[in-house]
This record gives C-alpha cells, structure tokens and sequence, in this order.
C-alpha cells in the first residue's frame, strides 16, 4: 500500500456485542490502531451495524438502527471494525438495504469506507509486530463472514505468522461453521449446540491452547462451549491476543 | 376454461422483465499433442481398458482380448462396416458366438437382457478431457448394445478424439440436427450408493473395453 | 388422490436426529468424502470463476427468456415426434402421466431417478390406480424397499449404512443370502431389477437439461438404469419442472462441467443421455412413444419475484447440501419435504407457503458456505434472508403464506430492540443497565436456559466500550 493512501484518522466502530460483553477486544484493537501513529475517532453515537434485525427479517428496524450509524461517522475516513459480521453487514449489505431511499448514495459510500480491523492492519498499514511473549501454540478461527463476506482469512493469519513465539496450527475444520447464527442459537438450539460441540472438539483436536479468532459472536458461543465442558483451551480476540504479545504478557 | 398451459404463460409472461445479458467468456480446455494420453488416462480412472491398436490389427486383438475372459457370445451389428469386419474376421478359428442385433428389440429382448456376454460398437468419436466416447445409435447399430450386455467393446477412430464437448458440438454441428439418442459413455456402468463404496455393473455394462484405431478404420 | 397438506417441524425432526449417531456418523462421513472430491475438481480457482459465471449467467439468462424458451422448446420437441404436457399443480402433472400410462394398458412402469416425480409423490399415486412402479437407481431402489424418502436429492439412501442396506436386502429379496460386500450387494439389485426392466410396460424419468434450440432432453447418471429406463420400454414419459430449459445446445458444455464434478466430485457422469426422439421407422429399440411433463407446482409464482427467481437457477447437483453445516447433522429427513439442504430451505417455504415451511429459513446461520460452492451462484444466504422478510411482513404477497410468522410479540420485541439501538441516549442507559444487573439475570430464562445447554453464561462488562474510550481518550469525533 503506498504511504499516500495511508489516512492519519480512523473511525472505530466497537460493535455492541464488544461494547457490552468484550470491552477490552475493542480497546486493544484501537490501541493497535494509535500505536501505529493514528488519530483514532470512537463516536460516542454509534451503537449496532443491524445485523440481528435484517437477519429476522425485520428490514425496517434494521434500516432504522443503520441509518445512525450512517449519521455517526460523517467524515471520510475508513471505519475499521474488530468483527468480520458486522463489518460484513456494513461492506456488502447497507447498500442494498438503502436501495431505493434517499440514503442510498451515502451508505454506498459508507460501505465503501468500511474494513475488518486485521485487513486494515495488513492492506492499509502494513504493520510489523515485535513478539515479546512466551512460545504458546495456537489456532485460527475465522467467522463465516470474515472470511465469505469480507474475502479475511489470510490477513489474520499473516499477522499472527510475524509473532516469534506463537506456532500457528490449522484446525482442519476452521472453515466450518461454530454454530452461532445470532438468533439461530436459540431458534435451533439443539443444532446449534451440536455444531459448537463439534467446533471445540475440532479445536481440542489441534493441541492449541488458545483459539483466536476476529469475531466475539463466535468466541461467546465457542468460550461458552469450551469452559462449560472444561475444554483445555481459551478463546481470544486477536486484537487483544496481538496487543499483549506486542507488550510482553 | 384456459388450459395449463395458459395460465403458466400468463404468470411467467406477467412477470417483471429481466435483461439477458452477455455470456461470460470462458474456454473450454484443451490438450493438444497429450490429447491421446488424457483420453487413455480419464478412461482408465474409471475403469475402462483402452487398447490403441493398428486398423488391421483390431478384430484378432479383440478376439484375444474376449477369449482371456471367457465371453462366449458377442452381440454385433451386421449391416455395419465395424461388424462386417468383425464377422469377416472371426470366421474361421475359434471365437466367440456372434449374435446379430438385426431385429426389433421386441423380437431378440430376452437374449439381450439375459444372454449376450459382451457387444461391439463404433464410437462416433472421443472427448480427451472427460475420457468420453461419443455414441450415436442408428437403425443398424442400436441403442442397447451399448447399454444391456456386461461389456462393451467401442471401437474409436484416433483421429475422431477432440479436446472437449464444447469443441465437439461446436465442430461438428451437433445443433443443426440431433439424433434419436446420443450418449457420452465414460466408463462402465457404476454405482456409489451405498456407503460411497464404488461398484460397477450395478445396471450397464460391468466392462468397458475402448479399441482406439489408429489409421482408416475399415 | 389429494396430496396431503404437510408441515415442516424442524425443531422436533432436528432433535430425533441429532440424538442418533448412527445417522450422524453416516452424513458426516458421506459429507467429509464429498466436500474432498469436489474440492479436488475445482483445485484450479481460475478455470472456477470462470466457469462458474459462465453457468450462472446461462442459468439466469434462460430464466430471463423463459417464457420464449417454454414455447420453442415445445415447437421443437413436437417436431421431434416428442408429445408435451404442462401441469399447473402437482394434482394434474400425476393425472397426466397417469392417463397416458391408462391409454397404454401400462401395468408395471420402471422409473430413472427423479425427484420431481418425488415432489409429485408420483409413485403413491400410481399404485392407488393400479399401476406398480419400480425404482431402478440404486438408492432409490433401496429406499423404495425401505418405505422411505429420499434424504438427499443426489445420493438417496446416504443416510443408511452398509449394514443396515445389506439387512433390508436379505429381508426384501427373496432367496439372497445376507451379505454385506458391495459388489455382492449391487449384484443382487441388478438381478432383481433386470427382469422389472424387461418387463416394464414404461419408463418414467426426470430431466437435468431441457434444450430449446433442438428440443432435446439431457439426462445424467451413472448405473445405466437412466438410460434403460428411457430405451427398453415402449413408452417413456419424462417429467422435469419448467424451470429446467436452456436455450441453446452449446449451453450444455459448461453445464455439465459444472454438475456432477460439484455433486459428486467426478468430471463426467458415467453417462450423458440426450433424447430428441422416440423410435424413428427402421429403428430397432427405443419407446415408441415419448412424452415430457412441464410442472409448475409454484415455479413461475417464484419466477414473479425478480429476486426469488434466483432460487430456479438451480441445477440441482446438491452441493449446498454436501457443505452444509446444518444439513451434515440433521440429515435429509428433518426437511419434512421433497428438497433438504439450503436449496430445500428456499425451495419448500415458497412452494409448499411460509406458513408449512417457514421454520427452514431460520434453520441456517447465514455461514454462506452453500453459496460459496453453488455453481449457478444462487445468493442463498441472501434470498433465505429475503423470505424471513416475507415470513414478518404485514402485506407480503410475493410468497405463498408470507406474512405467516407475524405475531405481536415479535413485533413488540423488535420495536423494542429498534428503540434502544437507534437512540444513542436510550442504548447508553440500557448498556448501563445491563453492565450494573445484567449478570443477575437467571440462566433459567427463556434464551438464556437454550443458550447454556451447552455453555456458560456470557458476562456483561462492568463499562463500556464506550465509557472505556472516553476515559482513555480516544475522540469522539
């Protein structure tokens, strides 16, 4: 990426599951973000990308809750998000769901401001990590949306490739899915916590002791799994996994 | 009362347009001086045995081929150059039965279902990228032989084998006039319905034996 | 015969089946092997993409000629001596086949694979008249002897196992010995079925391609009995949706280097039947009579909706279900109706009406993995999202039953989510809120006691990321 195209502010949208449940995943991916010298704007309006009402069908909800997002990151800088879902939704669906209304044309370029938080580190920024912490073995998981809607899966892993100490190992299953869905969790409860069961398993398998993962939907569904079965592994977001290899703990 | 068919068309014809649009390019593969060696390869994945065999040669080959097996009756069709040839040269010595397809299948069905070993046909042709022979029946040379007997014997001319089916309809014209039946075989008869365990035979032929002739094909 | 109104009951099918593990190691097996095999066949991204957009964009633009192509493709079979039916309902698409089987004396009929016949429940139909149909593709000889549905639209039987196949056939064909070798196995339905073949007074099979241009009918598979089905009999009645036509010979290239390799990972099926006639004078096999049934069955109310009309692109090479998380530990039978899979969850809703099928559109996470191998690259993620849509919308007319999910607690929930997720004061309040009291809330609640089945409670944070940003500076614009 040339110097030229890298901005000196970003937004960051925090995602209310991170807000709510996982304030420190957001914390250290801005924290990623101002350690490579740039202004990082957190409007204090933004709230939620709309993804669980469009996902229930209710369209007019969600177009509801995405116009304030809309209305909260009024300038031109790129609005980095720690969740390839959310990011998601923002990328490849604002678009269409203003189709036909008088917001069209700024969600158009709304979405266009959009990138999951490891892309922009990787495509935008090209950040070099020091790896200061001890050898641990890890895994990656990607969210489905990460890695179909966003087109993520290798930036992450490039990042965790530059740490010194952290063996990365391929679950062999990565790619499927863990079972979250958001209201699919408790629509098909019984499916979805068959896949979960399957998603730690698989990641059991891979020897790691720590899962990491892009996505806090999928790391409350696979944490809640994996400490309820007494699972010998954690899951993380990579902002916060990154970040504290960077300081040495 | 409006008819089925009607009411069908009002909906489709009521619906909103749509734009057809441009097709995408795309190029079908090709092969070309390992056109042969793809053919032979697709075809030996699944399981069918190719010979390549000089155009004198290809009656005795096959007579030994069929005799290792024990097939001890063989289907052919009489009024066609391939079976003439056949016949001319399994007539002295010893080989196997030829049963003559000369009839309406309602008059020779049982033999057919229940006794021929083996039958011989002409290919039409080859496609290389999916080890395929190409099969156009015709009155002298009908459908089922290809289809009822354990094995099939095609006999293909070299020069008749093509890169893809894309070059092979667009080649030879095939939309300008389609045959009662025409048929892409690609192995023998096979199966993997149960536990995904191949298993060939299961309807069609259990062998397929493909003869590639080099030179005329007489 | 009325064909007996049906609901989908996902949930409780979902239950009965992830509770049986036979069941379960037998998908996820015959899955695992499929996914390799195709994943195999498109190693090359490159010849992928483009094969792929070209598919699709036949695919799409046959759908947007339809109406032209349903009427030259009826000129032309007719030409070729070809007799064609339209049935607008599943009712009369079975009171045709079955007037043209009466008209021939027909008693005893062999059948290809075809799951619009299955749609059609074709077979139930035949024997209330009188008429004995008899499968002849393996797996669907199998389940016919089992008394069962397909569990899937490629591979029928892939829910059973060896073992359970060899017991049926030692318990259902007279004088075989039970065994459970294979080839030993396929043996025994080729001998049994030989003589149903010779003695068939029809063949009834399915259609993969419908082709304008030459008014030829494109049949793959790879046993033989296909072909059988459609040459030994003297009478052979093809029945397809309308759906299936492509407009030109040469369109039938990229197609079929398309379906089976996604299917069943081969480049080519065994073979490649293509009809365009019956028995011409001076030929000496084939029906003497052919005959193709067009159903609608809701088709071309789908084909309505410019959207949902993505949904008839398909192909039906099953792909979605190979790479489906949902399907490989549900299996086929939880879809209640004719097609499983992400296809079935798009296919039954707007066939059978929202209000028989409308749990299938949220039995999916949305992971897209169905859309990332589809080969006509039907958005499935997007169109099931679509008819959840329809499924909650007051004045939905675009599907059969839309509107059907609406009720006054749905609707005051996410009113109530809309109010607090559009109002930046009222979500600051309610994140306060839950930050102070929201782990008090007992696992016995209703989400919460689905949701800790399997896991623990997830943990609200005592701030905000909100409140954390602004005590550690970072800007608010």
């Amino acid at each position: 990426m040339p110097a030229a195209d890298r901005p000196d502010s970003v937004y960051f949208f925090g995602t209310c599951l991170i807000d709510m449940f996982y304030p420190e995943a957001g914390l250290a991916g801005m924290e990623l973000l101002r350690r490579e010298g740039l202004k990082v704007v957190f409007p204090q309006k933004q709230t939620c990308c709309g993804q669980p009402a469009r996902n229930n069908g209710h369209q007019d909800e969600a177009r509801a809750v995405a116009r304030l997002q809309l209305d909260a990151f009024p300038g031109d800088w790129p609005i980095v998000v720690p969740s390839g879902s959310c990011a998601g939704m923002m990328k490849t669906h604002y678009p269409e769901m203003f189709e036909g209304t008088p917001d069209h044309a700024r969600a158009v370029a709304f979405s266009a401001r959009v990138f999951e938080l490891t892309q922009f580190l990787v495509e935008v920024l090209d950040v070099k990590l020091a790896d200061k912490g001890r050898p641990v073995t890890i895994t990656w998981h990607p969210s489905c949306h990460s890695q179909r809607e966003m087109g993520v899966l290798d930036q992450p892993k490039a990042l965790l490739r530059q740490l010194s100490n952290v063996t990365l190992v391929e679950n062999p299953r990565e790619k499927e899915c863990c079972g979250f869905g958001g209201s699919f969790s408790v629509r098909q409860p019984e499916v979805s916590a068959a896949m979960v069961t399957d998603k730690v398993n698989s990641i059991e398998a891979t020897g790691a002791t720590q899962v990491v993962s892009g996505d806090c939907g999928c790391l409350m569904n696979i944490n809640g799994a994996a400490e309820k079965a007494a699972k010998p592994f954690t899951g993380r977001h990579i902002a916060e996994f990154i970040l504290e290899r960077c300081h040495g703990r | 009362m409006s008819s089925a068919k009607d009411r069908i068309m009002a909906r489709l014809k009521g619906a909103p347009k749509r734009p057809a649009s441009a097709l995408p390019d795309w190029t079908p593969p090709a092969f070309g001086d390992q056109r042969m060696a793809r053919f032979r390869a697709m075809l030996e994945a699944a399981h069918a045995d190719v010979h390549e065999v000089p155009a004198a040669e290809w009656p005795e080959r096959l007579r030994v081929i069929l005799a290792d097996k024990g097939v001890g009756s063989v289907l052919f069709a009489p009024k066609t150059a391939t079976g003439a040839r056949l016949a001319q040269a399994w007539s002295a010595g010893e080989s196997p039965k030829l049963v003559a397809y000369d009839r309406s299948v309602e008059d020779i069905k049982d033999q057919l279902v229940h006794e021929v070993d083996a039958a011989v046909t002409l290919a039409r042709g080859g496609i290389a990228q999916t080890g395929s022979l190409v099969l156009w029946p015709t009155p002298d040379e009908p459908r089922l032989m290809s289809l009822l007997p354990p094995i099939h014997v095609a006999v293909v001319d070299k020069s008749r084998i093509r890169d893809s089916l894309a070059e092979t309809l667009s080649a030879e014209g095939w939309n300008t006039g389609m045959p009662t039946n025409a048929v892409l075989v690609s192995g023998p008869s096979k199966t993997a319905d149960i536990e995904q365990t191949l298993a060939y035979g299961v309807h069609g032929p259990k062998e397929l034996i493909v003869l590639v002739i080099e030179g005329e094909v007489e | 015969m009325a064909v007996e109104a049906r609901k989908s009951d996902f949930t409780g099918k979902a239950h009965v089946a992830l509770n049986d593990p036979k069941l379960r190691a037998n998908f996820r097996r015959a899955m695992d092997g499929l996914m390799t095999k195709r994943a195999a066949q498109f190693a090359d991204a490159e010849e992928w993409t483009s094969l792929r957009a070209r598919g699709a964009a036949i695919r799409a633009n046959a759908l947007a000629k339809l109406p032209e192509l349903l009427e030259l493709l009826e000129a032309n079979l007719t030409r070729n001596g070809i007799k064609v039916h339209w049935a607008e309902t599943v009712a009369e698409g079975n009171a045709i086949v079955l007037d043209i089987l009466q008209k021939a004396g027909a008693k005893t009929v062999i059948k290809g694979k075809s799951m619009v016949s299955e749609e059609m429940h074709l077979n139930a139909h035949l024997e209330a008249n009188g008429i004995t149909p008899v499968e002849s593709d393996l797996g669907e000889y199998i389940i016919q002897l089992a008394g069962e549905a397909p569990s899937h639209i490629v591979m029928p039987c892939i829910h059973m196992n060896k073992v359970e196949i060899a017991e049926l056939f030692a318990d259902k064909i007279k004088n075989l010995t039970y065994t459970e070798d294979v080839d030993e196995l396929c043996a025994a339905a080729r001998a049994a079925l030989r003589g149903a073949f010779a003695g068939a007074d029809a063949g009834i099979s399915g259609v993969n391609f419908l082709v304008a241009e030459t008014g030829s009918l494109v049949l793959i598979e790879n046993e033989g009995n296909g072909r059988l089905s459609t040459t030994l009999p003297p009478l052979h009645i093809a029945v397809t949706g309308i759906e299936k036509v492509i407009e030109r010979l040469e369109d039938v290239a990229p197609l079929l280097s398309l379906l089976p390799r996604s299917a069943t990972g081969q480049i080519i099926t065994t073979y490649v039947n293509m009809i365009s006639s019956p028995r011409k004078p001076g030929e000496k096999d084939g029906p003497k009579e052919v005959h193709l049934v067009l159903l609608d069955n809701g088709r071309s109310r789908v084909y309505s909706d410019v959207q949902l009309a993505d949904t008839l692109r398909c192909i039906r090479c099953a792909a979605c279900m190979n790479h489906c998380p949902v399907y490989t530990r549900v299996g086929g039978h939880t879809y209640t109706f004719t097609y499983p899979g992400p296809i079935g969850k798009l296919l039954s809703p707007q066939l059978e009406g929202l209000d028989c099928a409308g749990d299938q559109v949220h039995a999916s996470t949305l992971c897209g993995a169905c859309a990332e191998v589809c080969p006509v690259q039907i958005p499935i993620p997007d169109l099931l999202a679509r008819l959840r849509t329809e499924a909650v919308h007051p004045t939905s007319v675009a599907v059969k039953g839309g509107g059907s999910a609406r009720s006054l607690a749905d609707s005051l929930g996410w009113g109530g989510w809309t109010a607090m997720y559009s109002s930046p004061l009222v979500y600051k309040i309610s994140t306060r809120v839950m930050g102070l009291v929201g782990n008090l809330m007992p696992a016995s609640l209703p989400m919460l006691k689905q949701w800790t089945s399997v896991r623990t409670k997830p943990k609200f944070a005592a701030k905000s990321l909100h409140q954390l940003a602004r005590e550690r500076g970072f800007s608010n614009e």
